[in-house]
């Protein structure tokens, strides 16, 4: 046996069985092109030289008997730091189909060096927690059969649309449109909302696609979409355009890109959908926005008004906030006054058990538009593991509550509910969405099954690619680096979203069909859903199928 | 699928001659229930003042009749007059019906001078009280309590229970008659799930189901209204979304159809108060029905209304003559109860109509969604 002290074995020491994702190479089919190597975005693999020997039996000579043979392979990387993460982009590119990752089999022994340089694992994506989720598994039960003669989702006239800003009692409508006072403003929307995606945390190319696509929705499709930047301001002649009406602009606590949107406001040809004020987001609670330097580019720079090249962690809190109350006071009505009282402005949080303690104050306060809710499931662009996989509160239970608090408020018309985080996890967009709808939501956010369905993000809940953080994004959609993005053409994005959204809007009808709904969106339909999950079913009062 | 009828005329006519019409259309129905609903009441026996409040029940023991005469004289109600049905008992299937009653009462001495809106809440409130009066085993059921206003619900075959009731002896006769023969549907046999239903005044029984029946009803529960109340059958909400619309909005009739079934955006585009209409659906969002459905209503005035819902209509028509006007499911209803009519002139609305029957009944008003509102606040 060799003694130990001659092996390069170290603590971090690990061979390619430990790792979550492992490339297999067949080197009779490799034709040693480079493309694999060139596209990895981790360096996982790299182009070895090698040297083989070939043992012989040489009776009569006083020569040696072995001889070698030096070949070239490809290998994969052992060291944690440049771990496979499974994204594939290897297979994609090999025009001789000679490489791509397999899952590993045997346990997965990187995660114990996921503390390297003692910090701990930032990653995007969302929750690794994969299979079906409980929004999955709802069914819509509610058939209307002979008593009521089934609608035709392709050929009757459906409204799938649905309202955000505060809405008024009835009586308080008509007593201010006798008395000629403000009416708070309001916009019929698209119930699947484009969450919040900043300019930074999605390269240039993602966000002008999506900005194409939703432009096409509504000006072509007749589908009212509308997209939220979420914080890291909005591109300048975004917001001198006329496509600013289909955008929700996001002001969170570092107030990225503010000085940039209060200069435009005196030069807007048209108002912004709503403004959405981030207080905490599903993904990561209690924990604010983070765009790490590697995609800090001039641009990012220059928009978000910052240096280049270095990383901006947002604080947890707004930190000229000491209550909700305030910031209802404060932040709500400065800036419904800032855009003129034109502008619906609610507030997003994370889900959480205090939330209802959040929708109760907005109910007393005249301006506040809604509340958008966002749950454990939700997506990030960069966070802590384990506030992605820990932290946080299931959305469908917390959304529930707050509707039936609003119920018995009878104030369920008035502030409107969104609901993100986990819509559409599985590809079941449409269905989670309308699932949502019927627990009391009055629209859904979707943010990372955008990414996955138009530009085609390769990461899961099996901690696939999940590197949005480190802007290597090997799709270009979540990169700074214009080699990168430049892979992602901004037309074919647009193209997709439009399909997106053109086949959920035929999915709601299928779904609505059935149920005999057709004239106005059924929210808190509640009647109209069933589970197989006693619990569940109880908790969130709907009803028990098996 | 249930079946409906109405009646409007000038001259009081007995309810038994509607029963008949239903007769007409009894493929529609499987006698699983009967509502029947009278305005404009003229009682053999009695001149009745069309000022005192009419309860119309069943006390379905001795014990709980008891209880309904000794509440309503602690009340401080004065009777006035109390309608003796001849019955013949053995024709109703139920077995625990002590007594149907219809009795006319004079308002306790305080709510004599007080204004409509208190005594009409005062009725409603006392009708409530009632509905509670009833034990499991001593039932108390009370279909309505207002001046003028008499109904009768019960489970069987609609012309049987008419013969049970002695109907058709000319006792009771009335300018209004409501009928409505019930399909059993989703919803369990329940006197309270009969059709018509009635709150202060205004009264609608309607022809199919209502897929948008929770979250309305959630919000109807919502305004803490004390009379929101039942909802047994999915049809409840028709009526009080028409009592929220007129009274608690003070609305026009012509708006209750803008607030179920509003028109779409880019009709409203186009529409003379579009901006208006545009901020009532908003605000009403959440009364907006999902039919099928056809809705006929009367109101305390005894104008008589039918409206449909917006895409999958329910059979209604209407048809008649100066003086004499009548609505139903089916054609055949509408011969049968007025047959001496030009039937050209019958009509059958469509999604965006409401046909007003005015008090006088000289003639229909058939009016549109797309006609201006005729509301000043709107213009």
């Amino acid at each position: 046996m060799v003694p130990a002290r001659s092996l390069a074995v170290t603590p971090g020491s690990l061979t390619t069985t430990d790792f979550p994702w492992i490339i297999e190479h067949r080197e009779e089919r490799c034709t040693l092109c480079g493309h694999c190597t060139a596209v990895c975005p981790k360096g996982a693999i790299r182009l070895a030289h090698l040297r083989q020997r070939l043992p012989k039996l040489e009776l009569f000579s006083n020569k040696r008997g072995s001889e070698y043979r030096t070949f070239t392979g490809i290998r994969q990387e052992t060291d944690p730091a440049k771990l496979c993460i499974g994204c594939g982009m290897c297979a994609m590119v090999c025009p001789n189909e000679a490489i791509g990752p397999v899952a590993g089999t045997n346990e997965n022994r990187t995660v114990f060096f996921d503390n390297r340089k003692g910090e701990p694992l930032k990653r995007g994506g969302r929750r690794n927690v994969s299979g079906p989720t409980l929004l999955d598994r709802m069914l819509f039960t509610r058939i209307s059969m002979l008593t009521d003669p089934a609608l035709d989702a392709g050929r009757h006239e459906f409204s799938t649309t649905t309202t955000i800003g505060r809405i008024l009692s009835p009586e308080a409508f008509l007593e201010r449109t006798l008395r000629g006072e403000w009416i708070p403003p309001t916009r019929d929307i698209f119930p699947f909302v484009i969450g919040s995606m900043s300019f930074g945390a999605l390269s240039p190319n993602m966000w002008l696609g999506l900005l194409q696509g939703v432009a096409y929705c509504n000006e072509v499709l007749g589908l009212p979409v509308v997209m939220c930047t979420g914080e890291g301001g909005c591109p300048p002649w975004v917001l001198r355009s006329p496509y600013l009406k289909y955008i929700v602009l996001q002001i969170a606590s570092g107030y990225f890109g503010w000085d940039e949107i209060i200069r435009a406001i005196p030069e807007m040809q048209c108002e912004p959908a709503a403004i959405e004020i981030k207080y905490g987001q599903g993904a990561k609670p209690g924990d604010g926005g983070l765009l790490m330097w590697f995609k800090v580019s001039k641009l990012i720079a220059r928009l978000r008004g910052v240096p280049e090249g270095v990383d901006l962690p947002s604080p947890p809190v707004h930190q000229t906030l000491y209550s909700i109350e305030e910031s209802v006071m404060k932040m709500i009505q400065t800036m419904s006054m800032a855009f003129g009282h034109k502008v619906p402005v609610y507030p997003k949080i994370s889900a959480s058990t205090s939330a209802k303690a959040v929708l109760n104050n907005l109910v007393r306060n005249p301006y506040a538009a809604g509340l958008m809710i966002d749950g454990i499931d939700g997506g990030t662009g960069a966070a802590y593991n384990v506030s992605m996989d820990a932290t946080g509160h299931p959305i469908a239970s917390c959304v529930r509550d707050c509707y039936l608090d609003l119920t018995a408020q009878g104030k369920q018309n008035e502030i409107p509910i969104f609901a993100a985080g986990g819509i559409g996890k599985n590809g079941n967009v449409a269905q989670n969405g309308m699932a949502m709808i019927m627990l009391g939501a009055s629209a859904v956010h979707i943010g990372k099954y955008v990414m996955q369905a138009a530009a085609g993000c390769l990461g899961n809940e099996k901690n696939r690619c999940n590197v949005c953080n480190l802007g290597i994004c090997p799709k270009g959609i979540t990169s700074q680096n214009a080699k990168l993005y430049r892979r992602l053409d901004p037309d074919k994005v647009a193209e997709r979203l439009a399909e997106t959204f053109m086949s959920i809007n035929t999915e709601m009808k299928k779904i609505m069909a059935p149920l005999g709904r057709s004239q106005s969106l059924p929210i808190g339909m509640s009647d109209a859903i069933g589970i197989a999950d006693k619990a569940a079913a109880e908790r969130l009062q709907i009803s028990y199928v098996c | 699928m249930c079946r409906l009828a109405l009646k409007t005329a000038n001259e009081p006519f007995s309810p038994y001659e509607v029963l008949t019409a239903m007769e007409a259309m009894q493929e529609g129905y499987d006698g699983s229930g009967l509502g029947l609903l009278l305005r404009g009441i003229e009682f053999e026996d009695f001149r009745y003042n069309p000022l005192f409040p009419i309860l119309s029940g069943i006390a379905h023991t001795e014990k709980a009749w008891h209880r309904v005469t000794e509440y309503m004289e602690s009340r401080g109600y004065e009777l006035k007059y109390d309608h003796r049905f001849a019955m013949k008992p053995e024709l109703i299937d139920a077995d625990d019906r002590f007594r149907y009653f219809m009795r006319a009462y004079r308002m306790p001495k305080e709510f004599r001078d007080r204004s409509h809106n208190e005594r009409e809440s005062e009725l409603l409130r006392t009708r409530l009280a009632l509905r509670k009066l009833g034990r499991d085993e001593d039932k108390v059921t009370v279909f309505s309590f207002y001046p003028d206003v008499a109904m009768i619900k019960e489970v069987g075959w609609p012309l049987q229970i008419g013969d049970a009731l002695c109907l058709h002896d000319g006792q009771i006769k009335s300018r209004v008659c409501m009928a409505q023969g019930r399909q059993n549907t989703n919803y369990g046999i329940n006197l309270y799930a009969c059709h018509p239903f009635f709150i202060q005044g205004i009264a609608t029984m309607t022809n199919g189901e209502n897929t948008a029946f929770v979250p309305i009803r959630d919000w109807l529960e919502g305004t803490k209204f004390p009379g929101y109340v039942g909802y047994q059958s999915d049809s409840e909400v028709f009526t009080h979304i028409l009592h929220y619309t007129l009274k608690k909005l003070n609305l026009p009739l012509q708006a209750y159809k803008h607030i179920i079934t509003p028109l779409s955006t880019s009709e409203l585009d186009r529409h003379p108060q579009g901006e208006f209409l545009r901020g009532l659906r908003q605000v009403c969002r959440r009364l907006i029905i999902d039919g099928p459905n056809a809705v006929i209503g009367t109101l305390a005035d005894e104008t008589c209304l039918l409206v449909m819902d917006q895409k999958k209509l329910r059979p209604a028509m209407v048809g008649g003559r100066d003086g004499v006007w009548a609505i139903a499911s089916e054609v055949c209803g509408v011969d049968a109860l007025v047959p001496d009519r030009d039937q050209a002139l019958d009509f059958q609305p469509m999604r965006e109509h409401t046909v007003i029957i005015p008090p006088h009944r000289k003639e229909l008003e058939i009016w549109s969604q797309h006609d201006p509102l005729p509301l000043p606040l709107a213009a």
